[in-house]
């Protein structure tokens, strides 16, 4: 074979090789664009949350959960939900600690502040926005919102640049270690989309976290938004949250 | 008629060039070179497919109906069962290899009930160094119908807003048992025996009538006759909060 040769049938070889492997993944692999197998159809829901403060004992048990059930890093300071305490002061000073970063021993009590006006517990984890902030700022499309509207980050796109982090006004994501790409809560999308509870739903012991679908007509969700005065953390951002705080206190942001 | 040959030539390098670029794009290149949908929804497969490790309460009610009716019945009945028990999607699915714990330390139970000032008025806390230091709570306290020990001993000890509310309305010094008929057994159990709610409107009208002659219900009468004659009174004014006189 001469060097004309070569080159003539290397021309014809490469597009057909091309050609022919990209028939065959096709033929094996189904499309990948394809609506999911098992029957659920996410258009039918629009997922949210409701908290009710004046419930939350603050016992951490959520975050527990949330760990086992989806692999977050042990570390303190990596979580998908959390639970802060906020404190009022007489003089009009509010101090806000994280006790899921340092839980509260249990065999002592703290001795009671006179200064202290009101104080209480408030869960938070990631708003699900409507209008989500970084969904927008992501550079390479890799957090997106799903069609039930919650923001899933896909690990395989995702660079770390971090960018998404800093836009949630909410704290709610973090740099996973492990990963080293962008990761927050999902609602337990894998629970949820099977007819399950959120882990942190499933063990509040005082019902102070609802989960439900607000396209449904009677849900549960629903009924909370409508029996409590409902507020949103960060309105004015516009960004939408769909998790709905009952009897929110003012002071919370 | 022929075509000259540089026509033909340059023709063919046209159409070659136009099949390499539909090939690249419409048959090698994949969809998600240019569109974000197909890595939308792998990563969505992906996210439902992934292992569960709480199995849901529903769920251990299969195997273990006792204990939950009995929890369904008591304090803890809003609780989940793997929220003491740890997650248990695994023993779920095999009930030889995965046995769930059972937490009977102290401190497990003082994660809840350890008193802290900034859980809500009324939750059951205890001071963990004055009350049975050292006892485990289980030897006392069944958890899955845990019983207070004492019966509370006013309304207000379980339904404390319920009496703030009513302290500042006009109803402020009606006891509870004017209009509520409460059973003995639902201060121990309180969901077994439900108080009862008045079920006339003759009841209200009792003071709120016109023809009614009791002086502390004086500047709210009402002709029964004629005002909301299809429903109970409680359907539309809060009994513990009713409008007073503007």
């Amino acid at each position: 074979m001469n060097k004309r040769e070569f080159l003539k049938d290397a021309i014809v070889f490469f597009p057909a090789a091309g050609l022919l492997s990209a028939l065959s993944s096709q033929a094996a692999g189904k499309d990948p664009s394809a609506p999911a197998t098992s029957g659920y159809d996410p258009t039918d829901h629009w997922y949210g949350m409701g908290i009710d403060v004046d419930k939350c004992i603050g016992c951490n048990r959520c975050v527990e959960a949330c760990k086992a059930e989806n692999d977050v890093p042990d570390e303190p300071y990596f979580f998908r939900t959390w639970v802060e305490r906020y404190t009022i002061h007489a003089d009009g000073e509010t101090t806000v600690e994280c006790i899921s970063t340092k839980p509260a021993p249990v065999d002592q009590v703290a001795p009671e502040n006179p200064d202290v006006v009101r104080t209480f517990f408030v869960p938070k984890l990631c708003n699900q926005c409507a209008h989500p902030p970084c969904v927008q700022v992501c550079p390479v499309g890799a957090t997106f919102q799903t069609k039930d509207g919650v923001v899933l980050v896909d690990e395989k796109r995702c660079i770390g640049c971090r960018y998404c982090i800093q836009a949630c006004p909410y704290g709610a994501r973090y740099l996973n270690p492990r990963t080293r790409t962008a990761d927050k809560c999902t609602f337990c999308y894998h629970r949820v989309t099977k007819g399950l509870l959120p882990a942190c739903v499933e063990v509040c012991p005082t019902e102070a976290r609802i989960f439900g679908d607000m396209k449904g007509r009677a849900d549960r969700l629903v009924r909370f938004e409508r029996a409590n005065p409902i507020s949103v953390l960060k309105p004015d951002l516009n960004t939408e949250p769909k998790v709905l705080y009952a009897k929110l206190d003012g002071e919370v942001r | 008629m022929k075509l000259p040959e540089q026509v033909v030539r340059l023709g063919t390098v046209i159409a070659v060039i136009v099949a390499v670029v539909l090939l690249l794009r419409f048959v090698i290149l994949p969809e998600s070179f240019f569109s974000a949908t197909p890595h939308q929804a792998a990563k969505v497969e992906r996210e439902m497919a992934k292992p569960l490790h709480y199995a849901g309460a529903t769920s251990c009610r299969k195997c273990h109906e006792e204990q939950f009716t009995a929890k369904n019945g008591g304090a803890h009945r809003t609780i989940g069962c793997e929220n003491c028990h740890g997650p248990s999607a695994a023993h779920a699915a095999d009930k030889k290899t995965a046995k769930p714990p059972k937490p009977r330390e102290r401190e497990f139970c003082l994660g809840c009930h350890a008193y802290q000032s900034a859980r809500p008025n009324g939750f059951p806390q205890v001071d963990p160094q004055k009350h049975k230091p050292k006892k485990r709570c289980v030897s006392c306290h069944d958890p899955h119908d845990p019983v207070p020990p004492e019966t509370p001993q006013d309304c207000g000890g379980c339904h404390g807003r319920i009496e703030r509310t009513k302290a500042l309305s006009e109803h402020a010094l009606l006891p509870c048992a004017e209009c509520h008929q409460v059973a003995e057994q639902h201060m121990i159990r309180p969901r077994q025996a439900l108080p009862t709610k008045p079920d006339s409107r003759e009841f209200c009208g009792r003071c709120h009538a016109v023809e009614s002659d009791d002086p502390a219900a004086a500047k709210a009468r009402i002709d029964m006759a004629g005002h909301g004659r299809s429903f109970l009174c409680w359907q539309c004014h809060y009994a513990h909060l009713p409008e007073g006189p503007r």
